[in-house]
């Protein structure tokens, strides 16, 4: 208890080198949290993302031809409905999708899109299919995305005319009336696409009760019946996210040791400059009946108390800004989704107790070792030596 | 050892090593010092004034020979035990005061009484009897950097007498002082040592100093070479 008192009677009395100290370490305490967390909030957003809006909770089940990145295989990559799938399909708690690819002419303009069918009435993704309603005209009625509206120039109420070729590869022609622009931060549901009820693609493509995928709201347990259908879970699918979640936590980590190294070197400065220059102190001590013990005791305390004045001064000057990263997040401008990056225009910091308890622990963990370590000079200090200041 | 003495050594040899030899600091010293004296270990530097002093005050070890304090023989008390010992029994005064630059005044004095457990209300009321005999009450606030060297050395003076020691060992108190302060702090001493009944050990070679001694030990080159009653 006395080493406390005097740890921290000689912290506050050595007021500015105290405080710069603190000042500091609290920083670097400040950046550290801040950064991993924009990260842990940058990952948070994308699985949210791809989970919710892309793959399904449950994962998906792919026509076994169905290659997302080779367009050559979605001409054949339809199937009829996997048979134990029937009671789920039947009350939209699966989302059955029929992917053909099509072609649109937005303002005299060809462009090559993929056409969606889905059940409007599906649960297993966060999409607004159940604006996919037939119009006052109508025709057949289509949802796109934000992106692709900005693109096509297409708005709300819009006729468009869409060409596809049917089963037996025969090109057909059909209008299509614009009844949703969907906002959407996931641009593989948006970019390109148009989608349509199921039943109306299946009809135009002469492939009724067939479907290239089905989104699932729970794992597929076992396996399908039809080797045609393949199950691909929430790992496999989101396999990609998980590569660029890691080079970015890899970045992530480089900056956090950069601030670590720079919190430390801060306390381990201080130390080692109290051990040459303080040698007087410690004599003055150990002549005044502080064992060689208590005196490295002293010094560690006072470094390790550097650490947790920090960890109090940085919390609470950090409180407002780890606040507003929560709350209004980080605004990027021209937004990540154009990267290819499922985030939208502002990533939220996301503070869990790992990061908090996990980064406080290492530090104070890591400035009581610094703190420690120079002191063991300590042990073989004499106090004449130390009176002399030697 | 009888009742009234409080240091005895005999036969106190001290030796650094220097290159691939020796140094010998003191060479034989026996000494004997009662309860109550105001003593001076006067000689040249190099004489082995401070490493008497050390070795005294369980600083340092003698090389050959015993050394006794208070009844305690020092070459058989570990590293805590001799801590304890000065903590418990002995002041210390150095030549260039040694307080703690971060503390205040009334911190530096309080420090031993800290180290001792007594309860904050004996400590305030010890460290402030402490700075009343050395009349710097009035300072008890301040930081070290703000005193002068006379009012510096007052407060270590304080500091050593702060848990009523029965040894003071003094290394050159008045080296750093001018002579009106040096005998200011010299009578603050001796009047501790009449009123208190405080043994004092000094090393000096300053003549002011050896004007106040009641006893003078003359060291050279290790070795006594007198000790004389002088008051």
């Amino acid at each position: 208890m006395i080493l406390f008192k005097l740890a921290w009677r000689n912290l506050v009395g050595a007021g500015l080198r105290t405080w710069l100290n603190v000042l500091v370490l609290a920083m670097a305490f400040i950046l550290m949290i801040w950064g991993k967390s924009v990260v842990d909030g940058m990952a948070y957003q994308l699985y949210d993302a791809m989970t919710n809006i892309e793959f399904g909770k449950g994962g998906q089940l792919w026509h076994s031809e169905f290659d997302p990145l080779d367009p050559l295989t979605i001409e054949d990559a339809h199937a009829v409905y996997p048979e134990e799938l029937a009671g789920r399909i039947a009350t939209d708690d699966v989302a059955t999708i029929l992917v053909r690819q099509g072609t649109i002419y937005p303002e005299g303009r060809m462009q090559t899109i993929m056409i969606k069918g889905i059940n409007p009435g599906q649960k297993a993704m966060d999409l607004p299919t159940d604006k996919i309603v037939v119009g006052s005209t109508g025709l057949t009625p289509a949802l796109i995305g934000q992106k692709m509206a900005n693109k096509t120039g297409l708005t709300q109420g819009d006729l468009l005319t869409v060409r596809w070729r049917d089963a037996g590869g025969t090109f057909d022609a059909r209008d299509v009336e614009i009844v949703h622009i969907m906002n959407t931060v996931v641009q593989t549901v948006d970019k390109n696409q148009i989608w349509i009820p199921i039943a109306d693609l299946q009809l135009m493509s002469d492939m009724d009760g067939q479907a290239t995928m089905i989104a699932l709201t729970q794992p597929f347990e076992g396996t399908p019946s039809s080797p045609v259908w393949v199950y691909r879970d929430l790992d496999f699918l989101l396999r990609d996210t998980q590569e660029l979640i890691t080079a970015k936590n890899a970045g992530g980590n480089i900056m956090y040791g950069i601030l670590f190294a720079i919190a430390l070197l801060a306390i381990f400065d201080t130390q080692v400059l109290s051990i040459f220059r303080r040698k007087k102190e410690m004599g003055t001590l150990m002549a005044m009946g502080l064992t060689r013990a208590k005196v490295i005791g002293l010094f560690t305390l006072e470094g390790s108390m550097n650490g947790l004045l920090a960890f109090g001064a940085g919390f609470i000057l950090g409180s407002p800004l780890f606040y507003y990263m929560a709350v209004h997040g980080y605004t990027v401008p021209g937004g990540m989704d154009d990267l290819g990056m499922a985030l939208g225009n502002t990533i939220y910091a996301k503070y869990g107790a790992g990061l908090m308890l996990g980064t406080t622990s290492l530090l104070f963990a890591t400035v009581v070792l610094v703190s420690w370590l120079p002191t063991r000079k300590i042990s073989k200090l004499t106090p004449t030596d130390a009176l002399r200041g030697k | 050892m009888d009742n009234g003495t409080l240091i005895k050594t005999q036969g106190l040899v001290k030796r650094y090593p220097v290159g691939t030899g020796y140094f010998t600091a003191l060479n034989g010293v026996n000494l004997e010092v009662n309860a109550g004296e105001f003593v001076g270990l006067v000689g040249p530097s190099g004489s082995g004034k401070t490493t008497l002093l050390n070795i005294i005050g369980a600083l340092d070890t003698a090389t050959e020979g015993t050394v006794e304090v208070l009844g305690k023989d020092l070459a058989t008390l570990t590293g805590p035990q001799a801590a304890k010992h000065r903590s418990s029994f002995l002041g210390f005064i150095f030549q260039t005061y040694n307080l703690l630059p971060v503390y205040t005044v009334f911190e530096n004095v309080e420090f031993p009484l800290l180290l001792l457990g007594k309860s904050a209300a004996e400590r305030k009321a010890m460290v402030m009897e402490a700075l009343e005999w050395v009349g710097i009450a009035d300072k008890a606030k301040s930081r070290p950097k703000m005193l002068s060297g006379g009012e510096s050395q007052r407060v270590a003076i304080a500091r050593a007498m702060v848990k009523k020691p029965q040894l003071v060992l003094a290394d050159e108190p008045t080296a750093n002082l001018d002579a009106k302060n040096s005998h200011h702090i010299l009578d603050t001493m001796l009047k501790l040592n009449n009123d208190l009944g405080t043994t004092f050990v000094f090393a000096t070679h300053d003549e002011k100093v050896i004007s106040y001694l009641k006893r003078k030990v003359t060291l050279v080159d290790g070795a006594i070479q007198s000790d004389e009653t002088t008051a």
